[in-house]
């Protein structure tokens, strides 16, 4: 493996706060190595920022292997950077040139309010999954986790739409900025396995209505979320989701 | 869950759009093989419209069908004022936009661009409306003399057509029109079947290639028309 | 002298005559009963979830901004339970024994019998909730097995077992809030607890968007803070794990019980140089296919595929003919120590060994042809073999190919072991309670199910045990007394004494204002860690680490440089807040692992090994449990609680 260092330019989202209108800033990393990670560029930037005494730039992050969901960066044009099926702390500075210009910006919907610099507020996630988003069984009472069957494909098909981390890409790509593609997938999670059937209709009633209340825009079905997604969840749940949807309005007894 | 939620959640509206959509779609079915009876004309050219004229003169004669003009009526409203709600309400939803858009990844201009094609659509139907809905319907203007077959009266649509392509703009504007067509149709057709709920992957790649299909079909068989009266293959 | 409460009886019986007298607490009494969880990882979560079904309030607290992106998340393997669906012999008693044995006889044998009692019903309580766990074409629950067991007993959802079951426990518990059970506050830091009459009675916490500092109340209040593998600034924890509430816990007086017991996963991806913020960890089940190897030439610097076959060294075949590759966590990563450590390492920092799926490629594209009877030639068996370890390994593959830039199929993958795990924490007794009333430890937080070792898949078991099935019951026998006790009002002394504390400590640290980063201070304590107090320790290097880490101790709070206020989002702040815990932390692991005069598990002593330079027990003189009691700055006193092994001999391991 040949070892490299870059200079790269970046434009990054500068934001104190969320009542602060914000700016960008231009800055420039030095000497890194092809090696690092994209956030352990900007932990590189920070601790020259510390040292010349600004404030270092504010950023979600937390496991750094690609599973959390916390980080969230929107890099030259698309979230968690160029990447395919990648997070933001998976993105390593070979996917860069020497003498690039990175732009980084927050993810932008108005549900995801920005708190800080590249810090956006999505707890909107967390309220439409506590309206359904959850099988409604307390603990002790299971039956034989064998009493019940459950057809392979159907909870393959589950376990795809299941490995949905919440990072929010999907509302950051959208046009609409919507959340029909993380809605779909817990939605398509549980909807298809038989112990989510009894709360099929109530829960996507109630998820969407939340995500509605949210401010999240409609799907148009563009596909721009599906293609960003670092889980690659598929396009086709929103339609299963749509089917769902219709059944469950159209037989509510209220 | 009220029957007025069904059709203004989020989905409600999508769903709005997509019947309507499809109902718009099998209207543009029924448009286009009526009027490629102008085409008869390429096989013989005594013809002069006379299948065309006749064809009109059933869509327009038969009472079915007259109510079922009323509905596509209430359908092109609802696309069209749902459309733009839907439009409006999306673009609210990012009051902070990107220094640096998304553009073609993961999505097509086409798919993006809707509103824009439904815009262009609309102003092209004032346009086709006041040529040949309105003066068939109400005014006649252009119609006064009607066309005989078999001893019944009917107008002469075919010659409506003929003097209305005379004007090369006309002709353009249809043009356009057709293209905007095209391109609406290309993400709204496939659109269309995954808002009603059609999960099925084998089902939805295979509705993706009849879409493109009959977006290209329809569309320039409809451009044709114009062009064809235009150069004179025809009339 | 510690109580470990541990309740009477013959062992397979003890849990169920606990439950059995145990005390309850009445439906109406529950609703006014307060219960603060900090940590939403798998054991806070289920917990929280748990007791809001039960009726209690709750209160849960995470840093991150919301319950799912706690680290049990990462967690990839899988989760043990003894359900026997396999019929090949697996049992409560099996999985307990070979927890004990896995955890070389440094567990309490109570707990972990219990641990291996519910494990069943944890998995019955996943698939209940919905957790996709892998399937066979009949539609019932796949096995494999993990980390050289005999028995298949591990349920698993594909690479990613801990992000599937803390969903589960998340959405639970989301349904609880929804439920108006659960308060959640997330971007939240407990920065103490607060003690009245002899009792925790509340927490204070810091909201890290606004830096406001909040006190809230509860009867009692659990720790679900997960494990202090940071300290050694580079592990496969995530970059906010840290140690911050059990330290304020310890500081308060609760026992730090067994710090040094460290696991070290021997399949992390290398350092590749000093901008490395964390290691990623690549499954175990890797070493069931790959072979380990080194060149047998010192400071080869031929690229791998240039080694031949005869100049290669697979030690761990070498030394373990038995076990070979699928030798111990523990044993794998001291054996690639000691060939880096004598020159052998590759890659370009030398430490790194080679994990080669060449041969692999070659036997299961061997098999392939058989199967499909083509008679192959050499480059049709290569392909078909790369198809068949993409198929078992592909995700992997994947990933180390984003995060080294090298083609695994290729080029043989470089691996080394990192800081995973750690056994140690919070000394709790059998109701998961501290040795401060009405302060719990649960999940990785405390100390007690793993011994010295833990074995593959026991991490997220012992998570959901505690918070779905060992909780419910055991706080009701402390609550079942406090139903007198009126919700404490917030302005208390208490409260307001505790939380001047908090805020004069904050503001301390704002006014260093000196001139070094708090990474560089988190960079050194772990290298210091690392080099004195990791994978092999002596006495000497321990004394040496104790010294550096109290110099390091004086230089950060003299020196420390944070920037930004207090009132706002200061990432900085947060961080210096946890690694000045950090550090205090790394001196009493020095501490214990100075004490502890044996090598055990994840404790390598270099003076006590065999003639072989295996790990030697002292069972004669360090059976105990070392749970610390912190004294004044830089001086604990040390408890000890003897293990006493009623079921279970033990006995010295051998993998040979």
């Amino acid at each position: 493996m040949e070892h490299k260092n870059i200079n790269v330019k970046l434009k990054v989202w500068r934001q104190k706060n969320s009542n602060d209108k914000g700016t960008f800033e231009t800055y420039d990393a030095k000497n890194i190595s092809q090696e690092m990670s994209f956030l352990e560029m900007f932990d590189v930037l920070n601790e020259e920022l510390i040292a010349e005494g600004k404030d270092p730039i504010a950023f979600d992050h937390d496991c750094r292997e690609g599973i959390c969901g916390m980080c969230s960066m929107y890099i030259n044009g698309r979230p968690h950077g160029p990447w395919e099926a990648n997070t933001t702390c998976q993105l390593h500075m070979r996917a860069f040139n020497d003498g690039d210009t990175i732009v980084v910006e927050p993810w932008r919907a108005n549900s995801f309010p920005v708190i800080k610099d590249l810090m956006v507020d999505r707890s909107a996630f967390d309220r439409i999954i506590q309206a359904g988003g959850y099988i409604s069984v307390n603990t002790g009472n299971a039956v034989d986790a064998n009493a019940l069957p459950v057809d392979k494909a159907k909870a393959d098909a589950a376990f795809a739409a299941a490995a949905c981390i919440g990072c929010g890409a999907c509302v950051a790509a959208c046009k609409n900025s919507s959340a029909m593609l993380f809605v779909s997938a817990k939605v398509a999670h549980l909807n298809q396995l038989p112990q989510g059937e009894p709360e099929k209709n109530t829960r996507v009633l109630n998820m969407i209505a939340q995500m509605d209340k949210e401010g999240f825009g409609a799907c148009t079905n563009t596909g721009a979320c599906e293609a960003v997604c670092p889980k690659e969840i598929s396009l086709t749940n929103i339609a299963r989701l749509n089917a769902d949807y219709a059944v469950a309005s159209l037989t509510a007894t209220k | 869950m009220t029957f007025k939620q069904m059709f203004t959640s989020s989905i409600g509206k999508k769903l709005v759009m997509g019947l309507t959509g499809l109902f718009l779609i099998s209207f543009l079915i029924v448009h286009v093989s009526i009027n490629a009876c102008i085409f008869a004309d390429l096989f013989n050219p005594d013809e002069n419209g006379e299948m065309f004229n006749k064809a009109a003169h059933f869509m327009g004669s038969t009472v079915l069908i007259r109510i079922l003009e009323v509905g596509l009526m209430a359908g092109i409203v609802l696309h069209i004022v749902q459309g733009y709600m839907l439009e409006m309400l999306n673009r609210k939803a990012r009051a902070v936009g990107y220094d640096k858009p998304m553009g073609n990844v993961g999505s097509k201009w086409y798919s993006r661009s809707m509103g824009l094609l439904g815009t262009l659509l609309l102003l092209f139907f004032i346009l086709h409306f006041s040529h040949f809905w309105v003066p068939a319907r109400f005014t006649h203007q252009g119609l006064d003399i009607p066309v005989t077959y078999n001893g019944v009266d009917m107008h002469d649509m075919f010659g409506l057509m003929k003097v209305t392509f005379s004007q090369l703009w006309v002709v353009i504007a249809y043009i356009i029109g057709c293209i905007s067509l095209f391109w609406h149709l290309m993400h709204g057709f496939q659109s269309a079947f995954r808002t009603v709920g059609v999960s099925n992957n084998r089902y939805l790649s295979l509705l993706n290639n009849i879409g493109i299909g009959f977006s290209l079909i329809v569309s320039v068989l409809f451009a044709l028309m114009p062009i064809a009266m235009y150069l004179e293959w025809i009339g | 002298m510690l109580n470990s409460k541990i309740p009477a009886g013959p062992l397979d019986s003890k849990w169920k005559n606990y439950k059995n007298t145990c005390k309850l607490v009445n439906p109406a009494n529950k609703r006014s009963l307060e219960i603060i969880v900090v940590g939403t990882g798998l054991a806070g979560a289920s917990a929280a979830a748990s007791l809001g079904e039960l009726g209690y309030k709750v209160k849960t607290f995470c840093f991150q901004d919301s319950p799912r992106r706690a680290h049990s998340i990462a967690a990839q393997g899988g989760i043990n339970a003894a359900k026997n669906y396999q019929n090949d012999g697996d049992s409560v008693y099996r999985l307990f024994y070979d927890t004990i044995k896995g955890g070389d006889y440094r567990a309490r044998e109570g707990n972990v019998h219990r641990l291996a009692e519910v494990s069943a019903n944890i998995i019955d309580q996943c698939v209940a909730q919905g957790v996709p766990f892998a399937r066979e074409y009949g539609g019932l629950l796949s096995n494999r097995s993990f980390g050289g067991t005999q028995v298949q007993r591990t349920f698993y959802a594909a690479g990613q077992t801990g992000q599937q079951l803390l969903i589960g426990a998340y959405q639970a518990l989301e349904r609880q809030i929804a439920l108006g059970n659960v308060t959640q506050y997330s971007r939240h830091e407990m920065l103490d607890i607060v003690m009245i009459d002899g009792k925790a009675r509340g927490i204070i916490a810091r909201n890290l968007v606004t830096g406001e500092l909040e006190r809230h109340f509860g009867h009692a209040v659990l720790l679900c803070t997960g494990g202090y593998g940071n300290v050694f600034y580079l592990s496969t924890n995530a970059m906010g794990s840290n140690v911050t509430a059990a330290w304020k816990a310890h500081k308060k007086g609760a026992l730090f019980a067994n710090p040094c017991f460290t696991q070290i996963h021997p399949t992390c991806i290398p350092v590749s140089g000093d901008h490395q913020s964390k290691l990623t960890l690549m499954s175990e089940s890797l070493r069931n296919d790959g072979r380990i190897w080194v060149p047998k030439k010192q400071g080869d610097t031929r690229k791998p595929n240039e080694i031949p076959e005869e100049e290669r060294d697979y030690y761990l075949e070498r030394r373990y003919p038995a076990f070979g590759n699928l030798v111990p966590r523990d044993v794998a990563s001291r054996a690639a120590k000691e060939r880096c450590d004598a020159g052998y390492g590759v890659g370009t920092s030398k430490q790194a060994v080679y994990l080669d799926y060449a041969a692999a490629i070659q036997r299961y594209g061997k098999i392939e042809a058989g199967k499909r009877g083509i008679n192959a030639d050499a480059e049709t068996i290569t392909k078909l073999g790369k198809e068949v370890v993409k198929e078992k390994y592909g995700n992997l593959f994947d990933m180390y190919e984003k995060i080294t830039g090298e083609n695994p199929y290729e080029v043989p993958m470089r691996i080394y072991p990192a800081v995973h795990y750690t056994m140690g924490g919070l000394w709790v007794d059998y109701e998961l309670m501290t040795n401060i009333p009405g302060l719990y430890s649960l999940g990785e937080a405390n100390f007690s199910d793993h011994g010295a070792n833990r074995l593959g898949a026991s991490a997220l078991m012992q998570g959901l045990a505690d918070g779905y099935f060992v909780i419910p019951y055991t706080i009701g026998n402390y609550l079942a007394d406090e139903i007198r006790t009126k919700s404490i009002p917030t302005d208390h002394p208490a409260f307001a004494e505790t939380e001047s504390k908090v805020r004069d400590r904050i503001h301390m640290l704002m006014n260093i204002k000196g001139t070094k980063t708090v990474e560089s201070f988190h960079k050194r304590l772990g290298k210091i860690m690392w080099d004195k107090c990791g994978m092999a320790r002596n006495a000497e290097g321990l004394k040496q680490a104790i010294k550096e880490i109290q110099q390091l101790k004086n230089e950060f709070w003299s020196d420390v440089r944070i920037p930004g206020e207090i009132n706002e989002m200061n990432p900085e702040l947060d961080k210096a807040n946890r690694v000045a815990d950090f550090i205090e932390l790394g001196e009493l692991m020095c501490i214990d692992a100075l004490n502890r005069e044996e090598s055990c598990g994840g404790h390598f002593r270099e003076e006590h090994q065999t003639e072989e330079g295996e790990a030697l027990r002292h069972d004669d003189k360090y059976m105990y449990v070392a749970a610390w009691e912190m004294k004044a700055d830089h001086e604990w006193q040390l408890h000890k609680e003897d293990l006493n092994y009623e079921v279970v001999k033990p006995s010295q391991r051998s993998y040979k």
